[in-house]
């Protein structure tokens, strides 16, 4: 498998990632490389091998479905780049 | 007071040979003048650590001392503590002052640990050698003009340089083991979900694992009972109570069974490295263990199986950093799509966004599962093997790392070469196995450590035969001078 610059243009959309002009080359070659060691795996008999997801196994836990945080709105703000009146501030998305 | 164990520290302070807050301004003095030197620590507050000492020094005098009561450590900043900057070596989180604190943390905190500081690591711990860290590389204790190893790099060379009593890493794919090893201190990754990962920010969930970098095996066993334990917050979190360590510690290993992994030693390996693990499972067994040889098929499968599962798992932890409610925002976003863009293509670093990519690819459409699917199913033979493996030994030893630390720079040239330093300790993290790195001796003047891995939920065993190993030598008792 090789990722040619249409590929990477998409994986960077799909990661919400830019890459600059002149970095193209250089990302496409470092992926590939990653790509290179992957592809190892291809020969490897794997016919019937249930995936694994959870070192142990485990299957997601549920907790009862009852409130334990309390509204903690202004601390979890202070660390955004822009509120106002309890709201994260984008760019205009409507015209 | 120079270079001293936890244990040492804990005896000390109940004796009243000295106050926690002597001791943790003897650290404070060492970090302040030897910080500019190996760049351990990103993030320090000094006050606050002696205020906190007084308190822990009154409530000793009072008689209400708790088991870690003064003792000064180091976090890794990867974990989230309230009103302290936690960076996870990222600009990404250059100025992120967390709302809370993370588990692991708090249960330090409620033993009456002191926190000095908060030490530098490889961006969101993708690294082995702390070169990708945005507060620039944490050098080595040992030899500056090499790599502390990484991605726990700064606990490894903070814990090295006696900048601290002991500190916290995460291991993912070997990120506290490989810095242990060569920094020459004793590093312990416990079973997957002995420790909570809450507020430890996710690199990949399914590997991700906090654990102690210490002196020694004794000292790790000691931070281990305070640190892991069961937490409602971490639904991958173990429901069973921290183990118990200590008490069996000294333990006899005689009948032990001890288990060299055939395809570890012969890998491309420095032969040095490959010696050295036969001259310490020689030293076990003159202590009763038996030793025999086993076969783990399919480990030479787990780079390239690792190296998808851990980047497939990132790109979708990775994903809340979008520039709206916390982290770096690139300045004035013509649109909500090149906010989110340019916010992370600013924020992350190369290695960040290539495994953001690559997780990315291998979770698309048309290529799942060749990739994804493929590498679940590799990591479930891994499995097997190890399995297969714990029904004749209760231990299985092998290298760290396949070369002692190498010069900064010398690998960062293509990202592959990088990941093949992993190449021994990604199983464990694969199979959520526990495994310790502990020193056991230098090549070229440089420390190695040995790697045991013990079976799920057996740190018991591993702790012990850790700890016996070090009655028999010195390596964790030779320090590095700074210079």
């Amino acid at each position: 498998m090789q990722i040619d610059t249409d590929l990477v243009k998409n994986v960077a959309q799909l990661s919400q990632l830019t890459i600059e002009e002149d970095k193209l080359d250089a990302t496409i070659k470092d992926l590939n490389q990653i790509l290179a060691l992957a592809d190892q795996m291809e020969n490897i008999d794997t016919d019937g091998v249930e995936p694994m997801a959870n070192p142990l196994d485990s299957v997601q836990r549920l907790r009862p479905d009852v409130v334990t945080e309390s509204n903690r709105r202004e601390a979890y703000q202070s660390n955004a780049p822009q509120v106002e009146q309890g709201y994260f501030l984008v760019p205009r998305v409507v015209e | 007071m120079k270079n001293l164990s936890v244990a040492q520290i804990l005896r000390d302070l109940d004796s009243g040979q000295y106050s926690s807050r002597e001791l943790t301004q003897y650290y404070i003095d060492r970090i302040e003048a030897n910080n500019s030197k190996l760049n351990a620590y990103v993030t320090c507050d000094f006050s606050h650590a002696l205020a906190k000492a007084d308190i822990q020094d009154e409530l000793r005098n009072k008689g209400e001392a708790s088991a870690l009561s003064g003792l000064p450590i180091a976090h890794k900043d990867i974990f989230c503590t309230e009103g302290l900057r936690t960076t996870a070596g990222s600009k990404m989180l250059g100025e992120f002052v967390p709302p809370y604190t993370a588990t692991v943390v708090s249960n330090f905190d409620e033993h009456g640990a002191i926190l000095l500081g908060k030490t530098n690591m490889d961006e969101f711990a993708m690294g082995s050698s702390n070169e990708n860290s945005f507060y620039g590389a944490t050098l080595n204790p040992w030899d500056t003009s090499r790599i502390p190893g990484g991605s726990s790099g700064g606990s490894a060379a903070a814990v090295a340089a006696d900048l601290c009593a002991a500190a916290t890493g995460t291991d993912t794919g070997g990120s506290i083991r490989q810095p242990a090893a060569m920094c020459g201190i004793t590093g312990v990754k416990p079973t997957y979900g002995r420790a909570s990962r809450w507020g430890m920010i996710a690199y990949a969930s399914s590997l991700d694992q906090a654990g102690p970098m210490t002196r020694s095996a004794e000292d790790a066993a000691i931070l281990l009972e305070a640190m892991c334990g069961h937490d409602a917050k971490d639904s991958t979190s173990i429901p069973q109570d921290p183990p118990k360590l200590v008490e069996s510690l000294n333990n006899p290993i005689k009948g032990l069974r001890i288990g060299i992994c055939k395809e570890y030693l012969s890998h491309e390996l420095n032969p040095s490295i490959a010696e050295n693990v036969l001259a310490s499972v020689e030293i076990l067994k003159s202590q009763g263990a038996i030793i025999s040889e086993v076969s783990l098929p399919n480990v030479q499968h787990a780079i390239p199986a690792y190296y998808i599962i851990a980047p497939a798992e990132a790109s979708a932890n990775l994903s809340r950093f979008d520039g709206v409610r916390f982290g770096y925002r690139c300045d004035e976003p013509k649109d909500l799509n090149d906010l989110y863009t340019r916010s992370r293509s600013e924020g992350f670093g190369a290695e960040v966004k290539n495994r953001i990519m690559i997780g990315s690819f291998a979770l698309s459409t048309g290529y799942y599962d060749a990739y994804y699917g493929k590498a679940q199913q590799i990591r479930r033979l891994i499995k097997n093997d190890f399995m297969t493996a714990f029904n004749q030994v209760d231990l299985i030893v092998g290298p760290i790392s396949p070369s002692p630390a190498f010069k900064i720079g010398e690998k960062t040239s293509n990202p592959t070469d990088m990941y093949l330093q992993d190449i021994f300790t990604v199983t464990a993290n694969l199979v959520g196995l526990p495994a310790a790195s502990i020193p056991s001796g230098f090549v070229d003047g440089l420390p190695v450590g040995l790697q045991l891995i013990g079976n799920h939920f057996d740190e018991a065993t591993l702790l012990k035969a850790a700890h016996s190993f070090q009655q028999a030598t010195d390596f964790h008792k030779q320090f590095a001078e700074v210079s």
